[in-house]
């Protein structure tokens, strides 16, 4: 085997020993409360390792995946019966394990396709529990459902290994003192969580996107951990909302445009500049089946209009080609919905392709709020670069430089610079 | 407490083997969810003996395959009437099983 085949299988294991290790670790803490979550891990982790073991020099068993769960169900059946978990069970599950007559079909039940993404979802409705903040959410999301290491995680967020594992640590002790459990919150509580569970993939799904990474713009594993996710809640009947799959829709859209978003020599390509036959048009396709699915009930939420702005976007055969008039009365209407400065900042840009350049800067500089903003001061550099007024494009590039800690970012700004400071 | 006799005897099809597990699991989740299961468990054919004074040890007993007492479940009933009916759900009687039902004694 060459050492590409050799990597290649490398980076397949990786991401299966993620993915599975967090549909496991939601079994298992499914199956032993939250009190147990570290004996979970534990179990989880020991199963890898005898994967590991077992798999060396290459001999990948043909199903990788009914492997690694025989051998997680074997261990759980083992320690089970040597009453070696820790804390009491306390949920509807503990008395089936109780009785040999139902402990092997129970754990053999558990390790269902229909149980595995039932586990999967009371496990996000417990980690967005209202007692976390959302950073809190989104790294116990990452950690345990989606398998990601403290190190992985330290890296996404630009933060380091000991700030991670603190937050874990601190987030599972709140789980085990406010005896958070992993049922489904009840009628009144559900539409709250759901829309919590939401708010988080959201955020996760941008750290993605917009990953402020020095080193790589688009942690696109994160943003396909927020689509899994999003996809699970679409596949349960309690939380396949239409705002679901609005925001799975808007997902789709962003992530269609991977391909074209930076060039070979890992550089920012633009919107406008983007090669649109190198967007996965697979997931235009999909984001436009998930946005009508979307088109139902009575709420109008901001998912429908971010939507329905992407697609907009996304289904223009050219830049030339967008309905910019459509998108800037959706921005408006999303701005009444949500006065918020970055969403106003994307409205200005919209003015400036139906009202010209010079009403866009007269709408932007009324923006004050956001002058830290790197965006907002690219934003302001390109519109008096296309007005013809070097001078104060060149002064808003130059303090964009000193606002994003992106290596992409800067050597995207350095050129824009360049461009404003030619004759 | 019911005693179990009779129900498989080693010689099913894995199919038979896993539905009438899934049976006896169901059976159990719907005692439990009534609020009446206490506990039990499948016991192993080979055991032993020990008898009388003397504490003598014999392997056994060795009685026909139906004749051997495969398990025991402990339920609450109102009465024996209520734990008869209650024993009507058991999946053993799907392979002509039997079940033995006794009252716990008060001391």
């Amino acid at each position: 085997m060459s050492r590409a085949d050799h990597s290649d299988i490398n980076q397949t294991i990786d991401h299966l020993f993620r993915h599975e290790s967090g549909k496991m670790v939601a079994v298992l803490t499914r199956l032993f409360g939250f009190p147990n979550i570290e004996q979970a891990e534990d179990i989880v982790q020991d199963t890898i390792l005898t994967a590991l073991e077992s798999w060396k020099f290459g001999k990948i068993p043909p199903n990788p995946q009914a492997w690694l769960y025989l051998t997680a169900k074997n261990k759980v059946i083992d320690i089970i019966r040597r009453r070696q978990i820790k804390h009491k069970i306390d949920n509807d599950l503990s008395f089936l394990l109780k009785s040999e007559y139902t402990l092997t079909p129970a754990i053999q039940e558990m390790f269902t396709e229909h149980e595995i993404r039932d586990s999967q979802l009371r496990m996000m409705f417990a980690c967005c529990h209202p007692s976390f903040s959302q950073e809190a959410q989104i790294t116990l999301m990452l950690n345990t459902l989606c398998g990601l290491s403290v190190r992985e995680i330290a890296d996404a967020f630009l933060s380091n290994d000991e700030t991670i594992q603190k937050r874990l640590y601190r987030t599972k002790e709140k789980l085990r003192n406010e005896k958070i459990s992993l049922d489904y919150p009840g009628a009144d509580a559900m539409q709250e969580r759901t829309d919590a569970v939401l708010r988080a993939l959201y955020l996760l799904f941008n750290e993605g996107y917009n990953s402020s990474h020095p080193k790589k713009l688009i942690r696109e594993d994160l943003c396909e951990e927020a689509m899994r996710l999003t996809i699970l809640l679409t596949e349960n009947a309690k939380t396949n909302l239409p705002h679901t799959n609005a925001l799975l829709a808007l997902m789709c859209y962003h992530v269609s445009r991977f391909p074209a978003r930076m060039d070979d020599k890992g550089f920012i390509i633009l919107l406008k500049d983007q090669d649109r036959s190198r967007w996965n048009h697979f997931l235009i396709k999909a984001g436009n089946e998930y946005l009508s699915r979307s088109a139902s009930g009575g709420n109008l939420h901001e998912y429908h209009i971010e939507a329905a702005i992407a697609s907009l976007h996304a289904n223009a055969k050219a830049y030339e080609n967008t309905d910019w008039e459509r998108i800037l009365n959706l921005y408006t209407l999303l701005l009444r919905m949500n006065d918020n400065p970055v969403v106003a900042l994307n409205r200005c840009l919209v003015i400036g392709e139906t009202k010209g350049c010079e009403a866009a800067i007269i709408e932007l500089e009324k923006m004050k709020s956001l002058q830290e903003n790197c965006y907002y001061q690219t934003s302001l550099g390109e519109m008096y670069l296309k007005n013809g007024n070097k001078m104060e494009a060149n002064k808003h590039f130059i303090h964009a430089l000193s606002l994003t800690s992106s290596l992409v970012e800067k050597n995207l700004i350095r050129s824009k610079i360049k461009m404003s400071e030619e004759e | 407490m019911y005693l179990f006799r009779g129900g498989m005897n080693g010689s099913e099809s894995p199919e038979v083997r896993q539905n009438q597990m899934e049976k006896w699991k169901q059976w159990i989740d719907d005692l439990n969810k009534k609020g009446i299961y206490v506990a039990g468990d499948p016991l192993q054919p080979a055991g032993k003996q020990v008898n009388g004074k003397k504490k003598a040890i014999t392997d056994g007993p060795f009685v026909e395959a139906k004749e051997m007492v495969g398990g025991y479940l402990i339920v609450f009933a109102k009465d024996i009437n209520d734990a008869v009916e209650t024993s009507k759900g058991c999946p053993i009687f799907n392979l002509d099983g039997k079940v033995e039902i006794r009252q716990v004694q008060k001391m």
